[in-house]
């Protein structure tokens, strides 16, 4: 009896998470108009949403297209800014070093909404004209602390001398770094990478603080637009769907990953203790 | 081309104002194993960090070949280093790693190919050139790492304790390798240890370090058998080390009884410090060679010899090793060969500082802190510098960290046969020495306290006024 309250606990919670993906992924397969109304099995949306004819707004498509740069600039940017922050944090000793990893862990803590503000102040400050530029740098700002914390882990279990030992066999300071340090960081630099991704993406309050007046829209600024405006737009429902399982495959490949370098450091433990 | 490979000058090194290294003076020699010798902290490896380039001297030199190295970074420097962890890549296989210095100098592949392969038959990793270092074991990795470093055919090899990490039958064996590998390849060798035993079998030269001085440098066997001082004596080997009074040339006295020995120009009734190695105490049957007696307390076998702890007539512990057991509490009779008695010159008498006379206080500046002048016999204007000496046995030590004048950590215990002679190192790296009955451990935090006996002040006169 217990064992099925905690089964059947499990599965009230699983089906609690996962049931409005799975609801939009069926009714993505509907040409209704009205989100819950099913009028038969269809692919109209996907085709629509892939050729670009919409019924809706076509600037859905546009919305996707600046999502996808705006998030692939500001997680490359922010992924080479943190790596090297990352490095001079980790070089620093004592107080120093907690001081500057406690700065970098509370724009993370910080709510989305103050650093929107905040950075639509001191754009308005400066006097930059708000658009494609400042919603990339805001995007850098809120995503590099992020690259910060997946790549210290990697530094701290580094054999700090390995960068020594590169200089020591004849490699320039920039040899030993792209040849030793990075491909070493690089398990973090792309797990930092993937989330910068995944936080640029679905960021709504700093995009919507920054992107200015003149018509920029993201995917999130688009549809909270788009619900004003009355009714969303039926491509969402398959746009949703495929973002969902992109997104849940670029996890289960981490986590494929993970599993693996685990699995195979066990087997070394294994067979070469000393 | 000289004799000497390196020239080390007057180096100093300091990190903010804590000094690592103080005026060392080095030369090293084409072709040899120099080995620096000295508890961890010592400054050894910040030495040979400098020397690798990693670090740059506060003060001195450091040429090679006649050619100053300051300022020429780590990677252009003719020396490779083997690292105490291995240093390997974590993402290049063996082959990659021993071939990543030539890489670099961009030779052509047929080249790195075969020296790769040769340096690998050298380390007897022929069969392991795809292998990913991780999957090697401790031992393996150590020779990749030796491999990787001398491929590139270095004029100095300097090894950073590379044998640490690996358990005690490997390290015998690398040892071996070690010294055949640098016969074979005739590299200067300069390395790190803390292992006396390794320093003893590995070098043709042992530079003894402590504190950031150099204490002594010479061949394992000079520095075994005449160490210069008893930090040394106590570092290398087992010893007894004793206090003692030199009574005039070739005779010294110490637990309580004169001996002959060879040392000569002390001067007459001076104190010294003498060491007896445990191996050089003989047991004798004969009433005409004997020139003590002593109980027998503790006899422990050690594979070859049986290690024995006695008390003489005169209330001294020794430790004594010999071939025969006797039985705990036989009264033994005893004899030392006047060649085996090594004496050295005290390295002080007592503690001497340096303060300012402030009325109610003396207030010293390293180590900082104040002494009461109350019950003091003496009286000097407020401002008057003075000397003060404070014999061993008039410092105090506390439990309580924060009960005495001051506070420090015990940095090195020396037994002397019927008491123990500690060095304290406070926070800002000022020294006591301590003369104590009581039992502390290295390590332990202890509070300070200056008892008012013997002590001696004297005004320092301005020379130049």
């Amino acid at each position: 009896m217990r064992k099925f309250a905690a089964r059947a606990y499990i599965w009230v919670l699983l089906i609690l998470m996962y049931a409005p993906l799975v609801f939009i992924a069926i009714f993505s397969f509907t040409e209704s108009r009205v989100l819950g109304s099913w009028d038969g099995f269809s692919t109209k949306l996907y085709q629509n949403l892939l050729t670009g004819n919409m019924q809706g707004n076509a600037s859905l498509l546009s919305a996707v297209q600046n999502t996808l740069i705006i998030a692939l600039i500001a997680a490359l940017v922010s992924m080479m800014l943190g790596t090297i922050a990352a490095i001079g944090i980790h070089n620093l000793k004592g107080r120093k070093k907690q001081a500057i990893t406690f700065l970098n862990n509370v724009p993370m803590i910080n709510p989305d909404i103050i650093t929107g503000v905040s950075l639509f102040l001191l754009f308005v400050f400066l006097g930059i004209s708000q658009g494609y530029l400042t919603v990339i740098l805001a995007h850098i700002t809120f995503c590099t602390p992020y690259v910060v914390l997946s790549v210290m882990p990697k530094l701290q279990r580094m054999d700090s001398n390995i960068y020594e030992a590169a200089l020591d066999l004849g490699a320039t300071p920039a040899q030993a770094f792209w040849k030793v340090l990075v491909p070493e960081l690089k398990p973090g630099m792309i797990s930092g990478f993937i989330l910068a991704f995944t936080m640029s993406l679905d960021d709504f309050a700093v995009t919507f603080f920054t992107r200015g007046t003149i018509g920029l829209d993201t995917l999130s600024t688009y549809i909270y637009a788009d619900a004003r405006k009355g009714g969303l737009t039926p491509e969402l429902r398959p746009l949703m769907t495929l973002i969902f399982l992109v997104v849940l495959i670029l996890l289960l490949v981490i986590n494929i990953r993970q599993a693996r370098i685990a699995k195979k450091n066990y087997i070394k433990q294994k067979l070469y203790k000393y | 081309m000289t004799d000497t490979i390196i020239d080390i000058k007057h180096l100093s090194k300091s990190f903010g104002d804590k000094q690592v290294l103080n005026d060392i003076n080095l030369y090293i020699r084409r072709g040899e194993f120099v080995t620096l010798l000295g508890p961890s902290g010592c400054g050894k490896t910040t030495l040979l960090r400098m020397i690798a380039g990693f670090l740059q001297p506060t003060e001195g030199s450091i040429l090679m070949d006649g050619k100053e190295l300051a300022g020429i970074p780590p990677h252009q420097r003719p020396l490779n280093t083997v690292f105490q962890r291995y240093a390997l890549f974590p993402h290049l296989d063996v082959y990659d790693n021993v071939a990543f210095g030539l890489k670099l100098k961009k030779l052509p592949k047929e080249e790195i190919d075969k020296k790769v392969r040769r340096v690998l038959k050298l380390v007897a990793m022929s069969d392991y050139e795809d292998r990913d270092v991780e999957t090697l074991s401790g031992g393996q990795q150590q020779r990749i790492a030796i491999a990787r470093a001398i491929v590139n055919q270095p004029k100095v090899l300097l090894l950073d304790e590379p044998l640490a990490a690996l358990d005690l039958k490997m390290r015998k064996d690398m040892q071996t390798e070690l010294k055949e590998m640098h016969k074979k390849l005739g590299i200067t060798f300069v390395y790190v240890t803390h292992d006396q035993e390794e320093a003893l079998t590995l070098s043709d030269t042992i530079v003894v370090i402590n504190q950031g001085k150099i204490q002594q440098i010479g061949t394992p066997t000079d520095i075994y058998n005449e160490p210069v001082n008893s930090f040394v004596a106590d570092f290398i080997g087992e010893s007894n080390i004793l206090n003692g009074t030199m009574l005039q040339d070739r005779r010294v006295s110490f637990i309580g009884h004169d001996f002959d020995c060879v040392d000569e120009g002390f001067g007459e009734n001076v104190p010294v410090d003498v060491v007896v190695r445990p191996e050089d105490i003989y047991f004798t049957k004969d009433p005409a060679k004997t020139q003590f007696t002593a109980v027998v307390k503790s006899c422990v076998f050690k594979g070859v010899h049986y290690e024995m702890f006695v008390d003489t007539d005169t209330g001294n512990e020794l430790m004594i090793q010999d071939y025969d057991p006797y039985g705990v509490g036989e009264t033994v009779q005893l004899y030392i060969d006047p060649d085996d008695i090594q004496v050295m010159k005290k390295e002080r008498v007592c503690n001497t500082l340096e303060g300012v006379w402030n009325g109610d206080y003396i207030d010293f500046e390293k180590p900082e802190f104040s002494l009461p002048t109350e019950g003091l016999k003496h009286d000097f204007p407020k401002g008057t510098k003075v000397k003060v000496e404070i014999p061993f046995s008039s410092v105090d030590l506390l439990d309580d960290i924060d009960g005495g004048l001051t506070n420090g950590e015990v940095h090195f215990i020396l037994y002397k046969g019927d008491h123990y002679h500690l060095t304290i190192r406070t926070e800002d790296r000022g020294y006591f020495w301590v003369d104590t009955q009581d039992i502390w451990d290295k390590g332990d935090l202890v509070g300070i306290n200056i008892k008012n006996k013997g002590l001696k002040i004297q005004p320092i006169e301005d020379e130049k006024a």
